[in-house]
């Protein structure tokens, strides 16, 4: 592979703290915007860290959301401190969820982030362990 | 249908507005469930929901959705409606149902998007 790093930029994302949920997406969001990328790629990068990050939010104690460029692709890390996922293959699945009720009253927790991340990614790519995950979702420009 | 004929079929109250006056909304999805409008909404269509949070507006930025419309009286804190602005996201309120808020809204021409037709 010929694929040149360009640069990280990370955000630092809070357990538990749903007023500022999704403010990292947002700031990817408008760094790519910036950079005159295809608007209909922003949208899926957008849509796929807010779920990253959502997730982050609710199931672990804190972590990070990173946008790394490359001059032929766009690879977001989500990196947790937490628990980690006790069953991939159950996460993957629609509608599994181990959120709690007071997590689907803020309308999440229904089993569609792991499988969103997925339907609008170009690859994907999870470790799990006891303490935290990583999840390297990539989209090619 | 424009946002000034929303608010009259639904006795809705609008609460920013950011939207031009040529913004003709062709098509609603309505869901409580941020993570549903994330897998299956577009763009055109105005978010039609009765959930009260940040989320919302969130949800409405990641998808490009310029207008969300809240049904059964639920008003948006002021922190909620900060972020709207900060978004340019129209937000409008009508104490209807959100069964009532849709059977109206298609009656006066909206449709729902593509993937459910």
């Amino acid at each position: 592979m010929n694929e040149r790093f360009l640069k990280r930029y990370s955000f630092h994302i809070t357990a538990n703290d749903f007023m500022n949920a999704g403010k990292g997406s947002s700031s990817i969001k408008n760094l790519l915007k910036s950079m005159e990328i295809d608007a209909i790629i922003i949208r899926k990068i957008a849509i796929v860290s807010y779920e990253a990050e959502i997730n982050i939010v609710i199931h672990s104690f804190g972590g990070e959301l990173h946008c790394d460029l490359y001059d032929d692709k766009i690879v977001i890390v989500s990196e947790d401190v937490g628990p980690g996922i006790e069953d991939v293959d159950l996460a993957l699945t629609e509608g599994y969820s181990t959120a709690p009720e007071s997590i689907r009253e803020l309308g999440f927790g229904a089993g569609m982030g792991l499988p969103n991340i997925i339907k609008y990614s170009d690859d994907f790519n999870i470790a799990t362990g006891n303490d935290g995950t990583v999840i390297k979702i990539t989209f090619l420009m | 249908m424009k946002i000034q004929d929303i608010a009259k079929v639904l006795n809705a109250e609008i609460l920013t507005d950011f939207n031009s006056e040529d913004r003709n909304i062709k098509c609603g999805f309505a869901s409580d469930l941020m993570s549903d409008v994330l897998a299956f909404a577009n763009s055109e269509s105005l978010l039609i929901t009765g959930l009260n949070n940040a989320q919302v507006i969130r949800t409405a930025e990641m998808m490009d959705m310029d207008t969300v419309l809240f049904v059964r009286g639920k008003k948006p804190c002021k922190e909620v409606l900060k972020l709207a602005m900060e978004n340019s996201v129209t937000v409008l309120a009508t104490d209807y149902t959100m069964f009532k808020t849709c059977g109206l809204l298609a009656l006066n021409g909206m449709k729902g998007i593509e993937s459910d037709e």
